[in-house]
């Protein structure tokens, strides 16, 4: 996950990228051009590539909706809404790939696009020496998908959503913290798909991701410190916003997991109560620890240790330059005996878990989704993989995992939904911690890096709890663990089962030069690591 | 790419429709291409063309901003009176700030014709220029090339105008050895593509991949290291990014103080240490406007100029940057926040300071740097695609990746040597030898 900018002409908010053009929030409500319109356009992009030679023709016309709510103390400081409406146009001509992408969504405009497409397949075709071989795809017709949800985030009025977050931050300054920030953060993606396959797909695809940071500071020692929330982004309407007392898990210490729905003014109140308490904090003393690690933590690391390695264009080299290869290398899926880690880890690819953000009807290359293993029993079985890339590991479909962030970027494999399977064995989380001698729970999402070939880790937290003997004694500061991949799924020892079982997600997976964003979901309960190398990353300056 | 007369036309033609107590655009466009390469072929190729102008109405302190992409008097029109919609419905900013009038704004050269007139053609001969000298060595290639072609205006209600076009180009090169044991990287930017040799470039990195391959393990622990601009940039960078003068106020930053206040006017550095930034660098042209982003320069503007601002001179903490508002508050001046930063160095190539080097560690690249800890800039990250030991003065063989746990203060502190500036992710620095650089655990990554 590395975030480092918008795609092409992005604009940033806070860090945030902001696809398209600022509007008001009532066009967000506006429908966009009918299916019959936008296949009326896809088809003359359709035909103008097959007239100048396309082998291959496929076409998205895009409309990207954003709306991202930003305040501190009780300012709203901004309200985004953004549109971005165009088409991009994706060609295989002389067995190259080619791209191009306009806003300009007239005939003629499109045509010359389509026409780009082709010429730059063409310039680049005479660099080829590995003629892109697609994997068999039936066109599906005309179809269409819509993520299920109750209210549409876009309908709810702006009001409403700052009166929240004016309530969150209120209560954050009334428990003890010093600043606190909150956002919200909608998308609609209406993404309309055809190709010379034979398909038109329409999909209205809706995420959410409320968050904050509350801060505490210590003037006389001059120490500060922050806790995020603990709310995932969701692939679902604002319901997320609901804070059902049956989608709330809890947990020792008054600790509180939220499922599949969030309560946003109780994690501000407990989190500021918790980021006063981290100002006092004991430092960790380095060493080996058993880490009991939450859903809400553990996500990130299943992200970047598992979900990035099986990405077939890493292993392959495609992203050498920048994101970088990968240990999980083709012999060691071939030998069908390397223990990615213990035998309790089954971790499963998904682009259809309901409420995820990875879920959709079809990829942005028209392949309809699934889900499929890729470590069972601890053993690598298979890897994420599109149609140009199916053939090379011996399958005859692609895994249905292609994706564009926008219109005017290239599709291209991305993660899906990668998950622990919770255990099956009866367990808490309370009775996890039990049975830990010298241990670390460790709770949200903290500070993360690995390297190229994600080997060596190190990732910190937002909180952190020491275990001695079966009970937490308190909390500590200065914590990350390091280790290697292999090592540390091996070490998994005890998973809880599926009543603790949570979804932790990214909306701001980066990869790809341009880079492009991408949002992904990563379940598991509450699981176990044994042995772990724990540092102290405590400085003076 | 319209002319400074062609934007300026159509900003007026907007202001003249505008009837809130403060109006403000911005109109930007251009064309961007890329050229992506792996396993020495050419993987993804695209060009995109967009145009945009958003229109800022403020009422008090409510404002409204819309969008558009057509331009005729009609939609011109509809788009101010939807903007001036928005304010009036918007919630009050109690930080708002009351526009700019006129600026005067440094005349930059961030335009070069070399670089507006590439097309598919040139960037698959960059490409070629890259790979084939890879192939005929058994080496394999995985390349970027972007570049962009645009404009940026800004007008509002108030007087104030700006225009700015300008062009970058931005390559990036790692080449891998075949039995994958040895990595090197490369990487140019450039407003000038006539400057630009993906070849030359390309050569650096073959000859990192070649010398890296069966790297030795050495233990992790404290190091004298040479740190290429590569490697060190994004630290800098991520440094002067901190330096916001109201994180500093409210007590939330590496320069608050103990007991209240901040650091500024504080020795925090080696007195070496100076740094700098000067949208008149002739190496690194700046945006005369706006608080740096934006590719085609002055992206997210409030239209304040960009000038030569000290930021760490002879190691002490000259300026913080403010948001206008609490520059306001605090009753000084409203500096921006740093584009592209210039650090002073020497005259000593970085041959020169292996040479002058009895035992250390050459780094090329730091990867996937996090921060850990806000408070003392504690930053996490690894070396990649060449790193070496150096004994008496000469590269004596590679070395295993390491990770490292190290805050660009305290190294700024344990200073030895600069090189010669070079420019480096769209900043000026200098090759640095640096003493006691903590890494923390060995990498089998390559």
């Amino acid at each position: 996950m590395q975030l480092s900018g918008a795609g092409i002409g992005g604009l940033m908010v806070a860090g945030i990228p902001v696809l398209g053009n600022t509007v008001a929030p009532e066009r967000l409500l506006e429908p966009g051009a009918d299916a019959a319109a936008k296949k009326r356009l896809a088809d003359v992009a359709l035909n103008a590539a097959k007239s100048k030679g396309a082998t291959y023709t496929d076409v998205r016309i895009g409309r990207y909706l954003q709306q991202f709510l930003f305040t501190r103390e009780q300012k709203v400081q901004n309200v985004v809404n953004a549109e971005s409406y165009g088409i991009g146009i994706r060609v295989i001509a002389n067995g190259t790939w080619g791209f191009a992408a306009t806003s300009d969504v007239r005939p003629e405009a499109i045509a010359r696009c389509a026409e780009t497409a082709v010429a730059i397949a063409k310039a680049n075709s005479r660099l080829q020496t590995e003629p892109v071989k697609l994997a068999p795809q039936k066109g599906v017709g005309d179809v269409t998908w819509k993520t299920p949800l109750q209210k549409n985030a876009f309908e709810i009025p702006v009001g409403q959503k700052i009166d929240l977050l004016m309530k969150v931050n209120s209560e954050a300054m009334k428990n003890g913290a010093a600043f606190v920030t909150s956002n919200l953060f909608f998308v609609n993606e209406q993404k309309y798909f055809a190709s010379t396959d034979g398909s038109y797909i329409d999909q209205d695809v809706h995420r959410i991701w409320p968050t904050f940071t509350v801060s505490a500071v210590d003037r006389t020692s001059g120490k500060f410190k922050t806790r995020d929330a603990l709310s995932s982004p969701m692939g679902m309407g604002y319901e997320y916003l609901d804070g059902l007392a049956s989608e709330k898990i809890a947990a020792p210490y008054g600790l509180v997991g939220y499922r599949n729905s969030y309560d946003m003014v109780e994690d501000a109140t407990l989190a500021a109560k918790q980021v006063k308490q981290k100002l006092s904090a004991k430092t960790v003393q380095p060493g080996k620890y058993d880490l009991v690690l939450d859903p809400n933590h553990l996500g990130l690391t299943i992200h970047e240790s598992v979900g990035h390695p099986t990405e077939l264009d890493r292993v392959l080299g495609y992203e050498a330059n920048y994101a970088g290869t990968s240990f999980a290398t083709l012999d060691k899926w071939k030998s069908k005996n390397f223990n990615y880690g213990s035998k309790m880890v089954n971790i499963v690819a998904d682009k259809t878990q309901v409420g995820s953000l990875g879920a959709v009807g079809y990829d942005d290359e028209g392949v309809p989704c699934k889900q499929w293993d890729l470590i069972k029993d601890g053993i690598l079985v298979n890897y994420q993989a599109i149609r140009d890339q199916a053939a090379i590991i011996g399958e005859n479909e692609s895994h249905g995992c292609c994706y564009a962030d926008n219109w005017n970027s290239v599709q291209f494999q991305r993660m899906p939904n990668v998950s622990l399977k919770a255990g099956s064995e009866k367990r808490s989380v309370f009775d996890m911690v039990k049975g830990v001698d010298k241990g670390i729970y460790i709770i949200g999402r903290g500070s993360y890096s690995i390297d190229q070939q994600r080997y060596n880790f190190q990732f910190g937290g937002q909180l952190f709890y020491e275990i001695k003997n079966g009970e937490i004694v308190g909390m500590l500061d200065d914590v990350a663990y390091q280790s290697n991949t292999q090592e540390f799924w091996n070490s998994c020892a005890q998973l809880c089962d599926q009543d603790d079982y949570r979804t932790f997600g990214s909306f701001f997976d980066g990869k790809g030069q341009p880079s492009q964003v991408s949002a992904v979901s990563h379940g598991s309960a509450t699981t176990r690591f044994n042995g772990v190398n724990v540092i102290n990353t405590g400085r003076k300056i | 790419m319209l002319t400074r007369e062609e934007a300026k036309k159509i900003i007026d033609k907007v202001l003249s429709y505008a009837k809130a107590d403060e109006t403000a655009v911005s109109l930007s466009g251009g064309r961007t291409g890329n050229i992506r390469y792996a396993r020495n072929s050419v993987s993804t190729s695209g060009e995109s063309d967009n145009m945009s102008l958003a229109i800022t109405a403020v009422y008090g302190k409510r404002s409204g901003t819309a969008t558009i992409n057509e331009f005729d008097d009609a939609s011109l029109e509809k788009t101010v009176r939807r903007a001036e919609e928005i304010a009036r419905l918007a919630p009050e900013n109690p930080e708002y700030m009351p526009m700019l009038g006129p600026q005067k704004y440094l005349d930059t050269n961030t335009y070069a014709e070399s670089t507006a007139k590439i097309d598919p053609e040139y960037r698959a001969k960059a490409a070629f220029d890259s790979i084939d000298p890879c192939r005929q060595k058994n080496l394999t290639a995985a390349g970027y090339l972007e570049d962009s072609t645009g404009f940026s205006a800004i007008g509002n209600s108030k007087g104030l105008f700006g225009y700015n076009r300008s062009t970058g180009v931005e390559f990036s090169i790692t080449v891998r050895t075949a039995d994958g044991l040895g990595s090197g990287y490369a990487a140019r930017d450039v407003n000038d593509t006539s400057k630009l040799s993906t070849k030359a470039a390309t050569e650096v990195a073959m000859q990192k991949a070649l010398a890296s391959s069966s790297a030795r393990a050495l233990e992790p622990g404290k190091y004298t290291v040479i740190l290429e601009p590569t490697a060190s940039v994004e630290l800098l960078q991520n440094m002067m990014g901190s330096m916001d003068a109201r994180n500093a106020d409210e007590g939330r930053s590496f320069l608050s103080k103990k007991g209240g206040g901040t650091r500024l006017g504080e020795k925090l550095f080696d007195e070496r240490v100076n740094i700098i930034t000067d949208p008149m660098n002739a190496e690194l042209p700046l945006s005369p406007f706006g608080g740096g982003g934006g590719r085609f320069g002055g992206g997210g503007s409030d239209g304040r100029p960009q000038e030569k601002v000290a930021w760490i001179e002879n190691g002490v903490v000259k300026n913080m940057y403010y948001s206008r508002y609490w520059a306001d508050k605090k009753g000084v001046k409203a500096i921006p926040s740093p584009g592209g930063i210039i650090m002073a160095g020497g005259t000593q190539s970085l041959a020169d300071l292996i040479k002058s080097t009895d035992k250390g560690i050459l780094v090329t690249r730091l990867w996937y740097i996090r921060a850990v800890d806000p408070q003392t800039l504690l930053y996490t990250g690894l070396t990649r695609d060449g790193t070496f030991y150096i004994e008496n003065g000469q590269i004596k063989f590679p070395v295993k990746n390491f990770r490292f746990n190290e805050s660009p203060v305290i190294m700024l502190n344990n200073l030895e040597a600069l090189g010669k500036p070079v420019r480096a992710g769209g900043h000026l620095i200098p090759p640095m030898k640096i003493r006691d650089f903590t890494f923390t655990s060995l990498s089998d990554a390559v």
